[in-house]
């Protein structure tokens, strides 16, 4: 069952509680296998199950206070930032320090946590991304920008507070 | 085109998503330019950090006891009939199972090939991307003596379109391996000798596939992984590859 460990790591994420991340998958799961007669077959079957865990969450009580802290205007024009060879990520590499870059994710509004994890954590598409979440491809683009951005600056942030 | 418009493409091209003309179109100019090579570097380096970061849960075996019964959550009544809406579950688990395995990309396998791509960007991005700048195999291979556990047989490359550039040690998993540096015209391939592991999770047989737009292929021989990985055209990278098998496979 590969996609449970994945599924699981992904609601931890969202919710910040061990509890609540195994209500979301045990649910996810329930009611994937309930509405499993609607997938439809050729479709995406990863995005359609992270889509239903993601449903279930931003309804459940948590979900509704984290969700949404973030102005959503203007994300079709997000200008890219150009990194430097002394990025805070290279010097957290350099570092090691896997544990501030959690902590950096952690601090991220909820819509920027979410898709940077599905881009870089799950490796989905901009396409399965969109599918999820189910905004278009460019907002994916352009929401990635603004979260990676916001991670640069959060990691930054912290390695000036060293 | 200048700097500016290359640089809006970054992201997309470290995400492997811009269309395959235009792939290439930006590693040519990549390789061009240091800036917009440097900002990709920056780039790469924040997804490796992202994704080794974010696989920080693991659940608990007891959660995956329930969900494999296939029981729904908070379902305590019980009735006579029980068993029909079970068996339907049981059903679509196992349905979902095989979507699950069928579809399920090479996840972890992806991150050891991620961890590989950054390996080869930052090298072709040093200005020092070669520790020993030799094409003589003979001067190349024994340098590497005493600096790795292992030993391996380089080919000779005289009326082959290929140029060795020399090596480096590099690392995989915390474990020391050699990275050699060919050229094909003006792209360059990196050769990764690993000791063969199964936390790398390649496929046991050999593989040809396309990772964060480089071509790749791997293979197992005498308990060491080889892997190419290269912008150089599949076919070139394949022959490479066919060059270093026929003098390591007995």
């Amino acid at each position: 069952m590969p996609l449970f460990d994945s599924l699981y790591n992904f609601a931890q994420w969202l919710t910040h509680d061990r509890e609540e991340a195994e209500d979301l998958v045990q649910e996810t799961y329930s009611k994937a296998l309930k509405g499993f007669p609607s997938f439809q077959q050729g479709t995406n079957f990863r995005a359609w199950m992270y889509r239903i865990l993601r449903n279930t969450f931003l309804t459940s009580r948590t979900g509704l206070k984290s969700s949404m802290t973030v102005s959503l205007d203007s994300e079709e024009g997000e200008s890219v930032q150009p990194t430097t060879m002394e990025t805070p990520e290279s010097l957290l590499l350099d570092r090691g320090n896997r544990q501030m870059v959690q902590q950096a994710i952690e601090e991220l509004p909820l819509i920027f946590r979410e898709v940077i994890l599905l881009c870089d954590v799950e490796e989905m598409s901009y396409q399965e991304i969109a599918e999820t979440i189910s905004i278009p491809v460019g907002t994916v683009m352009s929401r990635l920008a603004r979260a990676r951005n916001a991670l640069r600056v959060g990691l930054t942030r912290k390695m000036q507070g060293d | 085109m200048a700097c500016d418009l290359w640089r809006d493409k970054i992201a997309a091209y470290a995400d492997a998503e811009l269309p395959s003309e235009e792939m290439r179109a930006m590693a040519g100019h990549l390789r061009g330019c240091a800036s917009c090579t440097a900002d990709l570097l920056g780039r790469v380096q924040l997804k490796r950090a992202v994704a080794n970061a974010g696989n920080r849960f693991t659940p608990s075996i007891d959660l995956r006891e329930r969900i494999q019964k296939g029981l729904p959550p908070k379902e305590k009544s019980f009735s006579p009939w029980a068993w029909m809406p079970k068996l339907a579950v049981a059903a679509a688990f196992m349905a979902i199972a095989f979507l699950l395995f069928r579809e399920w990309p090479v996840g972890r396998q992806g991150q050891t090939f991620a961890e590989l791509a950054d390996l080869h960007v930052a090298t072709l991005a040093s200005a020092n991307p070669v520790d020993v700048v030799s094409s003589d195999r003979h001067t190349v291979k024994p340098w590497f003596q005493g600096k790795l556990p292992f030993t391996f047989n380089l080919p000779e490359l005289a009326g082959t379109p290929f140029t060795l550039e020399g090596g480096r040690v590099s690392y995989l998993g915390q474990a020391p391996g050699a990275q050699l540096i060919f050229r094909i015209a003006k792209h360059r391939i990196s050769v990764f000798i690993f000791q063969d592991r199964p936390a790398f999770r390649f496929s046991p047989g050999d593989s040809r596939s396309r990772r964060a737009t480089f071509n790749v292929e791997t293979w197992a021989e005498q308990d060491l992984r080889y892997i190419f990985m290269g912008d150089a055209d599949p076919s070139d990278v394949h022959k490479l590859s066919e060059l270093l098998k026929a003098v390591t496979r007995p």
